[in-house]
């Protein structure tokens, strides 16, 4: 068994969850990885304060796919005050798998634009 | 089954960090194109200097200055015969980019004017466009590219086209791309370019460490090129110019050692090569560059390229064995440099290259620096595999090994 590329994270990169995009939206980011050009965009529909529904879209590795596709789960339904609070850390618990310093911002491409989208604040997660 | 390689080249003995073990297993470096490693002879070159004759170049009288003095004039002059050039005309620079910015500087803003236009190609190192466009927009001219087709080759006939338009100021191209491997035919663009009254500047950055190169031959009005891809240390590139260019160009930047005389309100420019090297130089740096050389000259550039030329052909010859693999660029390791982009179906490059450093194998990913060109091939990114005078049959055949793992690991 690797552990980078478990199955779990295989299979959310072959079949990633509420991959696509969402129309209407409410909220929208388009985020890149400036080391690999790899592109993530996310469309978010809202109501009453939360995350009621969410598409990210783009192309990317194994890892920035599977935390997309792992994270899009746990957001619908969140408040949007949660997920301006929400940190690196969160991101790479969720994950699960030992993410090197070259690989740390392949993980955190999807919540840097989902935060960016809600918060308007699109620094990288710390 | 593949033939083996006719590698002519057996020099890893050379290179110190071969003994090195990762985890107990050798160092397989397949990222040449990035930075290539060093021989002792260059490491050996540059402490010497450090230790034995450091002292800042052009202003001492005593004894160890002018022994550091020696030592940067011989590097030059070494740097310079290695590709034909006079070591008058041979600047030495931080590393290409700065290089193509002084041309566009000091070049391109007294003779880039608003009707004008720069013309590059579609498979440019961001070193190669981002000068330009800053220009272009400074200037109110316009950046023009020539495509690169399908092969990913340019057309002399484009080229042809582009430059009967008359208002072409500048040609600026890179002699082997360091995405597609493609070797452009030099000497036929620039006798066009300048046939047209236009200037030519060439990025030899993935030329000079693989090939022989004269750049008289080539007919460049200025070629650049890098000390630490042609196992030279960081810190040090070339910069040739046509000497009546440059004599009637203004200085990039300014300060010391530029300059013949300064009083309070201005200063005279220095003869050439001096007046575009501002400030202290890299001096151990060039000194080791010029070791770097001389030890590529010992191996023979015609052997080097030959060594290269025949380990490409192997490997693309070998990556053919991988389901799902597409190499970009020409097919024929004869138009090829010794680097080899590609695209595994299923698999990202990043996990490509991930998946190659578990068996061992130092490749790269990503866009390298050429987004436009990426654009073009219709990817995001490429991983590759670029080649030293190092390498040996046996590395390409662990890539292989590593990428069809790597398949297996993802269920392919």
């Amino acid at each position: 068994m690797d552990d980078l590329y478990r199955d779990y994270i295989l299979e959310h990169y072959k079949r990633p969850k509420n991959f696509g995009e969402l129309d209407p939206h409410d909220l929208e980011a388009l985020e890149h990885n400036p080391l690999c050009g790899d592109e993530l965009g996310v469309h978010i529909r809202v109501r009453d304060e939360r995350i009621e529904d969410l598409r990210f879209h783009g192309h990317g590795c194994a890892i920035s796919q599977a935390a997309a596709s792992i994270a899009s789960e746990e957001l619908k339904g969140m408040s949007l005050k949660d997920v301006g609070e929400l940190d690196a850390d969160w991101m790479i618990d969720l994950l699960g798998i030992p993410v090197s310093a070259t690989r740390r911002k392949c993980a955190l491409l999807n919540l840097k634009a989902v935060r960016g989208a809600v918060t308007g604040d699109s620094a990288w997660p710390t | 089954m593949p033939r083996v390689a006719e590698q002519t080249l057996e020099v890893r003995a050379d290179f110190p960090i071969f003994a090195r073990r990762f985890d107990g297993r050798e160092l397989i470096y397949l990222d040449s194109g990035a930075t290539s490693q060093k021989p002792q002879v260059v490491i050996d070159a540059l402490a010497d200097h450090l230790q034995n004759h450091n002292a800042n170049v052009h202003r001492g009288v005593y004894a160890l200055a002018q022994e550091a003095d020696a030592a940067y004039d011989e590097a030059r002059s070494g740097v310079a015969a290695f590709v034909g050039a006079s070591a008058q005309t041979t600047i030495f620079t931080k590393n290409v980019t700065e290089a193509i910015n002084l041309i566009a500087y000091s070049w391109g803003r007294a003779n880039v004017g608003a009707d004008d236009v720069v013309l590059i190609t579609q498979m440019e190192h961001h070193a190669n466009i981002v000068p330009w466009q800053v220009l272009c927009r400074e200037r109110g001219a316009t950046l023009r590219y020539l495509e690169v087709d399908e092969r990913g080759e340019l057309s002399l006939e484009e080229l042809d086209v582009e430059l009967e338009r008359g208002d072409v100021r500048l040609v600026a191209f890179a002699h082997v791309s360091n995405v597609l491997g493609t070797i452009n035919p030099v000497a036929e663009m620039t006798e066009r370019i300048r046939a047209a009254g236009a200037v030519s500047l060439v990025d030899g950055a993935q030329a000079v460490p693989q090939m022989p190169v004269d750049v008289e031959a080539l007919g460049a009005d200025f070629y650049a090129w890098t000390g630490h891809k042609a196992l030279g240390p960081t810190g040090v590139g070339v910069l040739h110019g046509r000497r009546e260019l440059l004599e009637a160009m203004e200085p990039f930047l300014t300060g010391g050692d530029m300059i013949s005389s300064v009083d309070f309100q201005s200063a005279t420019w220095n003869e050439l090569p001096y007046k575009f090297e501002a400030g202290t130089p890299p001096i151990a740096e060039a000194v080791g560059l010029g070791a770097a050389v001389t030890y590529l000259s010992g191996l023979g550039m015609e052997n080097v390229r030959a060594h290269e030329r025949a380990l490409t052909a192997y490997m693309l010859e070998r990556l053919a064995e991988v389901p799902g693999l597409r190499v970009v660029g020409p097919p024929e390791a004869e138009r090829r440099g010794a680097l080899t982009s590609f695209t595994l179906d299923g698999i990202h490059p990043h996990d490509v290259a991930e998946l190659a450093d578990r068996g061992g194998v130092c490749i790269r990913a990503g866009h390298h620096c050429a987004q436009p060109l990426m654009r073009c091939l219709g990817v995001g990114a490429t991983a590759r595999a670029s080649l030293g005078v190092y390498n040996r049959a046996s590395d390409i055949d662990a890539l292989v090994g590593a990428l069809m793992a790597g398949r297996e690991i993802f269920g392919l």
